[in-house]
């Protein structure tokens, strides 16, 4: 592997089935947290749902491809509404706690012992994606080069790109109309105060149900699309998918409709090529034995990425996008 | 709005003149009241915090509701608007029973509520706070909202309504800062302006004045005022007297989560009942040296006793 292999594979990943998902996800973030003040945890709970009823009602179950999709769609409702239930009249900590329990338990379950012949224990669901893999137009290896460049994807990986960011235009464009609307008012109205915005008679706790509802629902996309890139096996689902996904939302700017996009990209180029940079450093011995080696400098990429993540909050909360005159203002 | 008030300007004289034949009695009956209420109560822990048998507020007029601090005024404000639950007790608007109904259906009924800590939404402009207050929006219901033709005219015509409250209250030029860069005092205004918006026949504020600069009080005192002329009712809790006696047609007086006086302003700040409740029983008597020692006397015993009744 060559220099110029780190920068043209972290530019693959930088637009790659990963950052396709984890996008999913952070927009889902968008509308939660960014727009109506909900703290979720559990965003991988919703992906898992939707992941998980596509790959069992296939795979497990022997129904179509379609309904799978439906049946995830409608468990991500579901998972909403339970998860919202009991907490959002509460403060905005419940939600909080409820959400990182439940995105642990239903991991957990799924990928149980007991319920091995449903969902495959840990080793995951597979062999479910023909209906999607038999729309793939392309054949080979897609991609392009320019110059010295070398830059190319398979052509599963390059179908599953198109399809997502497909999504997420349409996703970026759904919470764009949204939230110029008076539905968005009252929604960022409630992150700002929502005793205000009862007293003028506004039904908060139906504004906040439709909004954990949304975004989880672009969380279920995230799942479905977690779900076609590879097999899907409980420790996709982890928490650390869901603290990715927070700071891909905070990197590109909450409360902004293209933040969770930038974050995505400025993300993903960053965490391949820190990897990728490592790895050859030890191997070339650029960085001696004595200071790291190889198995060290994979771990070296979460330790760059949280001083990245601290350095943020610091110098710049807002993200890429956000609004330093709205930062500016004490919320509370 | 004095087109589609409730009431038209002319009755307000009316309404002020009726006040002087209510009885100053606790839970006095009233001409025409707008809002009732019966038994409530509402403990925290031992503390009884409002126990209120009977009041009625009489529609059209501003009534003051004082009391010392830790009287129960914020609690039973809480109450009547939905956002605290009474142990017991009943209220009704305008004839229609409405206890225990959440603070967004209160709202809607035409019952607005302002806070004591002003809660401006600080990252949206004036503009947008103002906007939130309009109610029956067709672009908030989540289905229509992403189709801008359903909603356009709607807005626009909130906009307008908006623009002139904002022109009234003086802060039309602010119209695009964020609310959270206005000063505490304009925040009072955005506030009371923002309740406008959702058309209320009862404007319910919890202290107008508290954190007011004195020459911004004398504009907020007119606009309080201007409610009662374009027909509104007002309710409001009060610690500056000063406000109350100029104001208010008729004051409220709680202690202790009760109601013990009511009355026109300059009676019932004369009221024996009162005064002890703000200053103490004996606030006028003055203290002996014979007095002293009796106390301390009594005092030095009750600890003794109290020592040896210890197991």
């Amino acid at each position: 592997m060559s220099w110029l292999d780190v920068f043209t594979q972290s530019f693959e990943q930088m637009l790659g089935p990963s950052a396709v998902f984890y996008c999913l996800a952070a927009i889902g973030l968008n509308v939660h947290f960014g727009y109506t003040g909900l703290l979720n945890f559990g965003q991988a709970a919703f992906m898992m749902v939707a992941a998980y009823a596509l790959g069992s009602m296939v795979a497990t179950w022997d129904q179509s491809f379609w309904l799978g999709i439906l049946v995830g769609f409608g468990g991500v409702i579901v998972l909403a509404v339970i998860l919202g239930l009991p907490t959002l009249r509460l403060r905005a900590d419940y939600l909080a706690i409820v959400t990182i329990a439940a995105a642990e338990a239903i991991r957990q379950v799924l990928g149980s012992v007991s319920l091995v012949e449903y969902f495959n224990g840990q080793d995951g669901l597979f062999g479910f994606q023909q209906t999607f893999e038999n729309l793939n137009p392309y054949n080979g290896s897609v991609g392009f080069t320019l110059g010295g460049f070398s830059i190319h994807w398979s052509a599963y990986d390059f179908f599953v790109m198109t399809v997502g960011w497909i999504l997420i235009a349409l996703s970026c464009m759904i919470v764009y109309l949204l939230m110029r609307s008076p539905w968005g008012r009252v929604v960022k109205s409630i992150r700002e105060d929502e005793d205000a915005v009862r007293s003028l008679g506004k039904n908060v706790y139906a504004y906040k149900m439709q909004s954990l509802t949304i975004g989880g629902l672009f969380g279920g996309l995230a799942g479905f699309m977690t779900a076609l890139a590879h097999n899907p096996s409980p420790s996709d689902f982890a928490t650390d998918t869901t603290f990715f996904a927070w700071t891909i939302l905070l990197l590109g700017g909450a409360a902004r409709v293209f933040g969770p996009v930038a974050g995505a990209i400025v993300f993903w180029f960053f965490i391949s090529g820190l990897d990728l940079f490592f790895d050859k450093a030890t191997s070339d011995n650029l960085i001696p034995d004595a200071i790291m080696d190889a198995n060290q400098a994979s771990l070296m990429r979460l330790i760059v990425l949280g001083l990245v993540l601290m350095l943020l909050m610091i110098f710049r909360p807002q993200g890429i996008f956000g609004d330093r005159r709205e930062l500016a203002i004490d919320a509370r | 709005m004095p087109d589609d008030s409730p009431m038209p300007a002319g009755t307000t004289a009316a309404a002020v003149a009726a006040v002087a034949d209510f009885n100053a009695e606790p839970g006095s009956p009233k001409a025409d009241p707008i809002l009732t209420a019966d038994n409530v109560s509402r403990t925290f822990g031992g503390l009884k915090a409002v126990d209120v048998e009977h009041v009625e507020i009489q529609r059209g007029i501003i009534t003051a509701l004082i009391g010392p601090n830790g009287a129960g005024k914020t609690t039973f404000f809480n109450l009547l608007t939905g956002f605290d639950r009474p142990d017991q007790g009943s209220w009704s608007f305008n004839g229609a029973d409405i206890s225990g109904q959440p603070a967004y259906r209160v709202a809607r009924l035409g019952m607005v509520r302002t806070f004591q800590l002003t809660k401006a939404l600080a990252r949206l402009t004036v503009l947008e706070n103002m906007r939130l207050g309009a109610t029956d929006q067709r672009g908030e219901r989540l289905w229509g909202s992403m189709l801008k033709f359903l909603w356009r005219d709607q807005e626009a015509s909130i906009t307008e309504q908006a623009l002139e409250l904002l022109d009234r209250f003086q802060l039309a030029a602010k119209h695009e800062d964020f609310a959270g860069s206005l000063s505490g005092g304009q925040r009072k205004l955005l506030e009371m302006a923002r309740a406008l918006m959702a058309k209320p026949e009862l404007v319910m504020l919890d202290e107008p004045m508290a954190g007011v600069n004195p020459a911004l009080k004398q504009s907020l005192l007119g606009h309080v005022k201007s409610l009662r002329s374009d027909g509104m009712t007002v309710l409001f809790v009060e610690h500056d007297m000063d406000m109350v006696r100029d104001i208010s047609d008729w004051v409220i007086v709680m202690a202790q989560g009760r109601i013990i006086a009511e009355g026109p302003p300059d009676t019932v700040m004369g009221d024996a009942r009162v005064i002890n409740a703000y200053l103490g029983a004996h606030h006028d008597a003055e203290l002996t040296i014979e007095d002293e020692e009796q106390i301390l006397a009594t005092a030095q015993d009750e600890l003794t006793t109290g020592q040896e009744d210890t197991p």
